[in-house]
């Protein structure tokens, strides 16, 4: 059973999917769909429980593989590592929040609808689940297909022109990849990403780094960002920078950064720059934004840009905390989406000139709203703000520059993340805002609030993920041997050394 | 007296059982009631292209050995019978989607008999093992698709895009003989592993005559693949034809030209390998680029894809400059999706321009993928296939075709196909854009009420081209070994 564990979590919603999609019966499209977003999210909890996070072992949990074709090495082959386990977590939360989301709120067509949202869910799940790098591709392009036609069909006015921004960049990004993996496989003999052996090609690896880098965004790659966040409806959007993103970072770390150690040192130092760059630009602009959705999606470019950051660290506190902060920065601005969602159902604009004062009779929306807020602009205590700081911590040692572009980048948080809250909560009241537009309902507060609480077990309890976060994949304290063996050629840093050692060790160059 | 040589009648059968049906459906026009010819045909040359499928399936098990049978005149090999499984399978989804064409009385009998001595025609074609079967097969189908395309004298166009490809491909045709007349001047032969002997044993490799001729057979091939820069009649030709033909010569007809490219250089010309590999590539990439900046463009679904259709003969082409055992398999492999993509998209432009009674373009296509769920599902999912997205066989075919220029070191091709890919995306997603996310309303139609036409032949070939596209990448494994079966004939 366990080891079936990962092909049940990618193709439970796939299944639903094609049940939405044949049973003709678009009232219960929504219930349906639900019940399999709400169905993954229990067997992820059960797979917490049966996870080996500190297993030392090159083979990730839940392994399982089948030969798919055998010409080229090809095979079905997915399983867990604990990093992309907790990524695959954040994925089926928050797409079973945004489908509840679509499900309250209510979409024209809804048999179409709900099937794309549990296609795209097993999409994403596959992308974080797949040790083979054809099926890896296949995942990362399948979330192409249900994204491309939820944001043009249910989107806003302006989203023929969105999707066509969002597909020609990370398209263009991801064909580059598809060369990579060719190449890849056919110089290494194996599509197989635990078997293959590290490669040190240049090459091959800026075709993987572009497509992440789109896809994150990394600045100066981010020009589909903002038309895509503000065009697709809210609980897409929400999927969009909670999820979508993260398999940029579960690219670079599980291929960039372990298939490439040579290139990923090399290129370290202009990774980070973009990053750093995106990171202060990104939040510059989300507090010079005008609307609620501009300043979470420039957040989400400033927030990526800290995440990249700590994956480009070097040492193993940098990534752990990345591993964290995507899954704060996944559960915060997919709750602020749906957040701004509720204000846009209210007052029909997003525009912060003509909202204001939406506290006064609304505690519930204040209360979520300010919460969400505050973490997000990583008060101490938060568990935005552990994941910030061993991001920094990690990146520290890297180069203090870096740690002071990644404090620059929280200074700019809290700025842009007060402005938005005093915009919408506070000040006098808006044009925009009747006084009886109503408090968030039960059944909205019943989207949020789990979330929120997701957030607040993990503001109480941050080691949670990043004590267990690279425990499998990489091995802490390696031995001398591995260290002998090691091709990385930075030096051993202190107690959290990381680096997936263990599967350097296998990978003879 | 002349010795006649022993004929292998079952190496010949795919195309004999193809011309019986075209004769029974001719004889039916007079002899059938008028009320049930209509059925009666389809079904007369439904049935002759499963059976004619079933005898190639047959040969593909009998010959795991390639021989050369007819007075070396036709190869029996599992090459052949598995491009001719593939042209059968295109004419049996081509029989459904004209099913629902309309079309005069008086030439029912007619059209279906012309479609099964086209498809005869192809499968003799593959077979061809000498230039003299090669120009014979090529005339034979050429012809019938002549008469195909200008067949619906009432469809404006029709008339034209028949001329037109007459012309074009009578100099097509021209071309392809002159160079046959070139290489035998020079090597004395007409066979295609004579020929390679004879250039072997003379070292003709670099006589210019050969290599004109060459060049020229590659050329006339390349008209009929309609491979840049020989395409210049096909978006007028598929635009103006009948829709059905149109679906069965951008499958049929570019899997046979393609398919015997493929034998003809590896057969009759190994030694010129390093010539002829990079000419490939040359027109690979210019047919790449051409079709996909001239895609770009277009508004009629038609011509779009017609350019989409020069764009994959690139892809193709990419495959069988390769030489190498890889290329072979994905190429035939692509042949599979490809085919069954190609037909089910023509039929669903086919239906969209009954239902209008105008040619279909981008703006009129609006609304129709929620208006008619299965056409413009199976729509979509062709879009993919031609764009090369997962879960279609188009994926597949483009990464093994990919994959066969890289292992034979032209990773520069790979980036051509890459970037060739990434602008066709514009092209094939409007087409999704404009079905399901431009509101029917923006046409601006009269409501005429009821359901759509009930065309359950057509949907029948749509569904099942459809099953084809997306089950192609799911049996990769089985299919390849099916398609390695037919490249390992090849001297590859």
């Amino acid at each position: 059973m366990s080891d079936w564990l990962a092909t049940i979590l990618v193709f439970l919603p796939l299944a639903g999917a094609i049940l939405v999609w044949l049973i003709p019966f678009g009232r219960i499209a929504g219930s349906i769909a639900l019940l399999f977003a709400l169905a993954e999210v229990g067997f992820w909890i059960n797979g917490l429980f049966k996870m080996d996070f500190d297993s030392g072992s090159v083979t990730p949990s839940f392994d399982q593989q089948v030969t798919w074709f055998s010409d080229l090495d090809v095979s079905y082959h997915v399983g867990f590592y604990a990093f992309s386990f907790w990524l695959a977590g954040l994925a089926v939360v928050v797409m079973a929040a945004a489908i509840a989301y679509g499900f309250w709120v209510g979409r024209d067509r809804p048999r179409a609808y709900f099937g794309l949202m549990l296609f795209l869910t097993s999409a994403v799940v596959g992308v974080f689940a797949s040790q083979d790098l054809l099926l890896f591709y296949i995942f990362f392009e399948a979330m192409m297909i249900p994204l491309y036609v939820l944001i043009g069909v249910w989107g806003g006015p302006g989203r023929l022109g969105a999707t066509v921004k969002f597909v020609i960049y990370t398209m263009a990004g991801s064909l580059l990849m598809l060369a990579s993996v060719i190449v890849f496989g056919l110089t290494q003999g194996t599509f197989d990403l635990v078997t293959a052996p590290a490669s040190d090609s240049t090459w091959i690896f800026l075709g993987f780094a572009a497509a992440f880098a789109v896809k994150a965004p990394l600045f100066p790659l981010h020009g589909w960002l903002p038309d895509a966040y503000r065009e697709s409806s809210p609980e897409v959007a929400a999927v969009l920078s909670g999820v979508i993103s993260k398999a940029a970072i579960f690219g670079f770390i599980r291929i960039c950064f372990v298939e490439f150690p040579g290139p990923f040192a090399d290129f370290r130092n202009l990774i980070l720059a973009l990053a750093a760059i995106g990171l202060v630009y990104g939040s510059l602009l989300a507090f010079r934004a005008p609307d609620i959705r501009g300043v979470i999606a420039y957040s989400s470019l400033a927030q990526m840009g800290l995440i990249t950051i700590g994956v480009f660290a070097k040492g193993g506190l940098g990534v752990s905390g990345s591993i964290l902060q995507a899954v704060n920065h996944g559960l915060l601005s997919a709750s602020l989406f749906l957040l701004a969602g509720t204000i846009e159902r209210r007052t029909s604009t997003g525009s912060l000139d003509r909202l204001g004062g939406m506290a006064r009779g609304r505690p519930a929306l204040a209360t979520m709203i300010m919460v969400t807020g505050i973490i997000a602009l990583a008060v101490p205590g938060s568990s935005a703000f552990a994941g910030e700081f061993l991001i920094l911590a990690g990146v520290f040692g890297t180069g203090w520059g870096w740690a002071v572009a990644g404090a620059a980048g929280m200074v700019l948080a809290a700025m842009y993340m007060l402005r938005l809250i005093s915009a919408v909560l506070h000040k006098e009241p808006g044009p925009a805002v009747s006084d009886v537009a109503l408090d968030l309902r039960p059944a909205e507060l019943g989207i949020v609030v789990p979330l929120v609480g997701c957030l607040l077990v993990l503001s109480a309890w941050p080691a949670a993920i990043s004590d267990n976060a690279i425990g499998t994949t990489l091995n802490p304290g390696p031995s001398s041997s591995a260290r002998a063996n090691r091709v990385n050629d930075e030096p051993p840093e202190g107690r959290m050394d990381f680096v997936p050692v263990t599967i350097h060790v296998s990978k003879t160059r | 007296m002349i010795d006649t040589p022993s004929v292998d009648w079952f190496a010949l059968s795919p195309s004999l059982v193809g011309l019986g049906a075209a004769a029974i459906c001719l004889l039916s026009g007079v002899f059938v009631p008028r009320w049930m010819l209509r059925p009666f045909v389809a079904l007369v040359a439904a049935l002759g292209f499963i059976g004619a499928g079933v005898m190639a399936a047959l040969v593909y098990i009998e010959s795991p050995n390639a021989s050369l049978e007819v007075a070396d005149a036709i190869t029996r090999d599992r090459f052949a019978a598995f491009v001719q499984i593939v042209v059968m399978g295109a004419g049996l989804l081509t029989v459904g989607v004209s099913y629902s064409a309309r079309m005069r009385r008086d030439h029912i009998g007619e059209y279906y008999a012309l479609l099964a001595t086209a498809a005869a025609g192809m499968a003799f074609l593959v077979q061809a093992s000498s230039l003299m079967t090669l120009f014979l097969g090529l005339e034979w189908f050429s012809v019938c698709l002549y008469v195909l395309c200008a067949i619906e004298i009432d469809v404006v166009g029709s008339l034209e895009a028949g001329l037109k490809y007459l012309i074009i491909g009578g100099m097509g045709s021209a071309v392809l003989l002159f160079g046959s007349a070139l290489v035998y001047g020079s090597t004395g032969e007409l066979g295609f592993s004579a020929i390679a002997n004879a250039t072997t044993a003379h070292d003709l490799t670099s006589d210019p005559l050969l290599l004109v001729g060459l060049a020229m057979i590659l050329a006339g091939l390349a008209f009929k693949a309609s491979a840049a820069p020989f395409h210049m009649w096909t978006p007028d030709v598929y635009e103006g034809a009948p829709t059905p033909v149109t679906g069965f010569m951008a499958a049929a007809t570019k899997a046979v030209a393609l398919a015997l490219a493929l034998r003809l250089l590896t057969v009759g010309f190994p030694d010129e390998k390093d010539v002829w590999t990079i000419a490939v590539a040359v027109l690979a990439c210019i047919s790449l680029a051409w079709g996909n900046i001239a895609a770009l463009v277009q508004t009629n679904v038609k011509r779009l894809l017609a350019y989409s259709s020069i764009s994959h003969a690139g892809f193709m082409l990419i495959a069988i400059s390769a030489d190498n055992s890889l290329g072979g398999r994905a190429l035939l492999y692509y042949l599979i999706p490809y085919s069954a993509i190609s037909v089910g998209a023509f039929a669903v432009v086919g239906a969209r321009e009954r239902e209008l009674g105008e040619p279909v373009t981008l703006a009129n296509l609006a609304g129709f993928g929620w208006e008619r769920p299965l056409l413009g599902f199976s729509m979509a999912t062709f879009m993919l296939g031609f764009a090369g997205f997962p879960l279609t066989g188009g994926f597949m075919g483009k990464f093994l075709i990919f994959s066969s220029a890289s292992e034979a070191g032209w990773n520069w091709l790979v980036i051509v196909g890459v970037v060739a890919t990434l602008v066709s995306l514009y092209y094939y997603l409007a087409v999704i854009r404009a079905m399901y996310m431009r509101p029917a309303a923006e046409l601006g139609l009269a409501p005429i009420g009821g359901s759509p036409p009930r065309e359950i032949m057509l949907s029948g070939a749509a569904f099942l081209a459809m099953v084809v596209n997306v089950g192609s990448f799911f049996a990769v494994q089985p299919l390849v070994d099916f398609a390695r079966g037919a490249a390992d004939a090849l001297p590859l």
